[in-house]
């Protein structure tokens, strides 16, 4: 664990990328495999299955620190973490341990089938043999969530520096349903075989927001406009008779959308289709909310099936009998896939993402403009001559988001943030008026600036009203402009409604109190758009 | 009540005076030299004699009287008097009498000896005022010994990887705790001018420190390769920077033992050192005071108060609309 625990700190101690991957690359060459296969592991977001509840960890990391439960959780929002939270403030380590990484893993496994005491003597006596850093460590492969500022990218580029293998080749063989034990440095990384594994993804292609006047990036004739579709991005695989559905988080979905599974019958053998999965009845997409409810399931009951039936709105053609097409023109691919799509039963839950026709960039700005009307997000822009790249690239792809939302509401609950921000204000709750009453509707965290914070930080404290543990509430007098990418029906919500990403864009200080929206103007926005 | 808590700050009203006040009042005992406790505009001012150069280079021409540690005083009805605080040179916690009844007022303190400050000296009292900035039991300072060598290695490495080392500390106390602290076998240091004008003034009565070099515009800094360079936190990151080149650079501070607030800070190396008391040196502090009232300021008020209470004290919060609850200046990383 020593070993990893340096390794955390190196990476820890710079945001230089260069010195990340060659502590990294350093990592892979002289770490024994099994603690190189699981850190790859954990750095793709694979984490041993937890065997320890985070309400145990916290309750016996307060007994073994001497302080009260209610402490404890005083310094949790503190710190931001709560593997960082225990490492702190357990008392000194009285002993010293040379198990590696993958061994203290095999220790929390076992302990699946162990009882409570047995587990609590384990936790214990690992957190007394462990320094702050290897503790830290520890705690996380416990709770999870690694945030070590290494993407994957960077993970894969500094394997590549270890091993000598090309990086896309690595981003592939890292793909897919493997797991520390199911795959050894040797299948994984040195020899793999590339029929092993029929339902490995390609790395999806990501693209950036536009940043600039659409007329910049030439012809409108050299590039295909889509519509942004509101589901979840999905890439398709039919092979060997099977078919597979992957997330762009990597996640299987597969068993999610049976709907799916009827396109093997259909379509050729060795065929990989990228699209967006969506709720979809009577010809148009239902909002995101209808799709929710089928994200969270493993296994979907029939009423639901019926409810929210989806279909897999086709972007791009990845693989066609068994031959990778992403080295080819769009043009080319795309051709393709409505060839394909044409010859299919019209009734099968596949559709080709139509085009948006245009003959000037200001066609497809006023199509923009509709995005809201049928339900998409805006336009995705692609290069027409362009092949299928891994990962955010820019160029070629763009998205062209749709201005979001915006309602003007008033500032009355404030908490202090987390971690960094434990010092300002920065998590606020905002209302809208409903007669002479403020009806609360949604939080907010970010969008301001520091500067912005500490201001409101300091009139927060000036004009405290009344204090609910870390709540503050405070005396309504600014209006903040809320921006939001949807919203929809929530009947938990004393106002019946619930935004999307919402974010403070701009503090009115202009806007007097009485002049915020309402609640009437909030459920005309859900009638509108929800 | 010996001490009041007023808008103006902590009041005693048998004496007429105000201990370290936010309002300019007519006479005023100031624990130590830091932005947060000694503010201009007072008529009077009463300090021990190795704060006061700081407090005249700060603060001008003021009307400023001394009183040595341990030394007793008459003021009206109250008898005071300044005990070392170990926060930084001259700092003083102040303890005053009235009819019998005692209390002490901590101001900024930490309970290590950081070999430049007066040792911290608990003081018998009935009612202690203590400051909590880091009163939560997530933060527990690191052997000093351990950090030096912490320190030293990561400016070992920056020579020899041909980068300035910059190291951000507040300039009174901090700079001069680290100064003694650097190998200065490893290169030359140099010190960015708000430092070098409180080394002045600490070398002037009488402290020994290691030779500085101050960096003014016609110093070259490529004349001193392997250099570690302390400047004020806030000058990390500005255009005064670019003169060194390539850099690593480092944060001295308590705030460093939060991952996340290291991370935010955007400096390379985070290194643990405060002249605060640890979550333990609060604890050992109230508890050599054998105080049975405490009220708790500046800092996690409402926890450490809550904790006291619970351990069996007679704990407070002192308000903090007053301005009690901002962080103190040396330690104010966050901003
Ligand atoms: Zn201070
Ligand atoms: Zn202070």
């Amino acid at each position: 664990m020593k070993r990893f625990a340096t390794l955390f700190s190196a990476l820890d101690q710079t945001m230089r990328t260069g010195v990340k991957t060659a502590a990294l690359a350093a990592y892979f060459n002289d770490a024994p495999e099994d603690d190189r296969l699981w850190t790859i592991a954990l750095l793709s977001g694979r984490r041993p299955r937890r065997t320890v509840t985070t309400t145990r960890l916290r309750a016996w990391a307060a007994e073994a620190a001497g302080i009260p439960p209610w402490l404890f959780e005083a310094c949790y929002p503190v710190v931001g973490d709560l593997a960082e939270t225990i490492a702190l403030v357990l008392p000194p380590a009285t002993r010293e341990s040379d198990r590696t990484l993958s061994q203290w893993i095999a220790v929390l496994r076992a302990l699946d089938k162990a009882d409570d005491d047995t587990r609590k003597a384990t936790i214990l006596g690992a957190w007394d043999q462990l320094g702050t850093v290897e503790r830290l460590v520890f705690n996380k492969l416990i709770t999870g969530g690694w945030r070590m500022g290494v993407s994957q990218k960077l993970m894969t580029r500094a394997l590549s520096t270890a091993t000598g293998i090309a990086e896309a080749d690595l981003t592939h063989r890292l793909m897919g349903d493997w797991t520390p034990d199911t795959a050894s440095w040797a299948t994984l990384i040195e020899a793999p075989d590339p029929t092993a594994d029929l339902s490995r993804p390609y790395p999806f292609y990501l693209a950036y927001q536009l940043d600039q006047d659409p007329h910049a990036l030439g012809h409108v004739t050299d590039w295909l406009a889509e519509r942004k579709w509101d589901g979840i991005r999905g890439q398709l695989i039919l092979r060997g008779a099977n078919h597979y559905l992957w997330s762009r988080g990597e996640d299987l979905m597969t068993d999610r959308f049976p709907e799916l599974a009827q396109l093997v019958d259909f379509l050729p053998d060795g065929t990989v289709i990228d699209g967006e999965v969506l709720a979809f009845a009577d010809d148009r997409p239902l909002s995101f909310a209808r799709l929710q409810p089928r994200i969270g399931r493993k296994t979907v009951p029939r009423k639901l099936l019926a409810e929210a039936p989806v279909i897999l709105m086709a972007y791009d053609l990845l693989e066609w009998g068994g031959q990778d097409m992403r080295p080819r023109p769009l043009s080319e691919r795309r051709a393709q896939l409505a060839d394909a799509i044409a010859a299919l039963p019209p009734d099968l839950p596949l559709r080709l993402s139509p085009a948006v026709p245009a003959s000037g960039w200001s066609d497809l700005a006023a199509a923009r403009d509709q995005s809201r009307d049928i339900g998409a997000e805006g336009l995705m822009l692609k290069r027409l001559g362009a092949p299928y790249l891994a990962g955010r690239k820019k160029g070629d792809w763009w998205k062209w988001k749709v201005d979001p939302l915006t309602i003007d509401a008033v500032l009355i609950y404030a908490q202090a943030g987390a971690g960094r921000r434990a010092t300002l204000y920065t998590d606020f709750t905002f209302a809208v008026w409903n007669g002479d009453d403020l009806v609360p509707f949604t939080k907010a965290y970010s969008g301001l600036t520091d500067a912005e914070f500490g201001q409101i930080t300091a009139w927060v404290r000036k004009n405290t009203l009344e204090r609910f543990g870390p709540v503050r509430s405070v005396t309504p007098h600014h209006v903040f402009e809320i921006a939001f990418e949807g919203i929809q029906p929530s009947p938990r919500h004393k106002s019946g409604v619930a935004l999307r990403f919402p974010r403070m864009v701009r503090w009115r200080k202009d806007k007097p109190l009485h002049e915020a929206n309402t609640l009437d103007d909030l459920k005309q926005m859900l009638a509108q758009y929800g | 009540m010996v001490l009041r808590f007023t808008p103006s700050g902590i009041y005693c009203p048998a004496g007429d005076f105000y201990i370290d006040p936010w309002r300019p009042v007519d006479r005023a005992l100031i624990t130590h030299g830091h932005a947060d406790h000694a503010r201009p505009g007072n008529a009077a001012y009463l300090a021990t004699p190795s704060a006061a150069p700081v407090m005249r280079h700060r603060l001008g021409d003021i009307a400023l009287e001394t009183i040595s540690f341990g030394e007793t005083r008459q003021i009206g009805d109250a008898t005071v008097s300044f005990h070392p605080a170990g926060h930084v040179p001259g700092s003083a916690q102040i303890r005053v009498a009235v009819k019998g009844e005692v209390w002490v007022a901590s101001g900024d303190y930490k309970t290590v000896d950081d070999g430049l400050s007066e040792p911290f000296a608990p003081v018998r009292c009935h009612t202690f005022i203590t400051e909590s900035t880091f009163g939560l039991p997530i933060y527990n300072w690191p052997d000093q010994t351990a950090l030096a060598s912490q320190i030293n290695a990561w400016w070992a490495a920056t020579a020899a990887n041909g980068q300035t080392a910059v190291l951000g500390v507040y300039a009174l106390g901090k700079a001069q705790r680290v100064l003694r602290l650097l190998d200065t076998a490893i290169g030359p240091i140099l010190t960015h001018g708000a430092i070098e004008a409180t080394n002045a003034v600490l070398r002037g009565q009488g402290l020994s420190l290691p030779a500085t070099i101050p960096v003014t515009p016609d110093l070259d800094p490529k004349s001193h390769p392997r250099a570690l360079v302390l400047a004020p936190p806030s000058a990390l990151g500005t255009p005064w920077m670019r003169r060194f080149g390539p850099v690593s650079t480092g944060l001295a501070s308590g705030w460093m033992a939060l991952r996340g607030i290291r991370r935010r800070r955007a400096a390379d190396r985070g290194f643990i050192i405060s002249d605060h008391a640890d979550w333990a040196g609060l604890n050992s502090a109230v508890a050599a005071t054998g105080a049975e009232r405490v009220f708790v300021t500046h800092g996690y008020t409402n926890h450490f108060s809550r904790w006291l209470t619970e351990q069996g004290y007679d704990a407070g919060i002192v308000e903090t609309a007053f301005g009690g609850e901002r962080l103190d200046a040396d330690e104010d990383m966050t901003k």
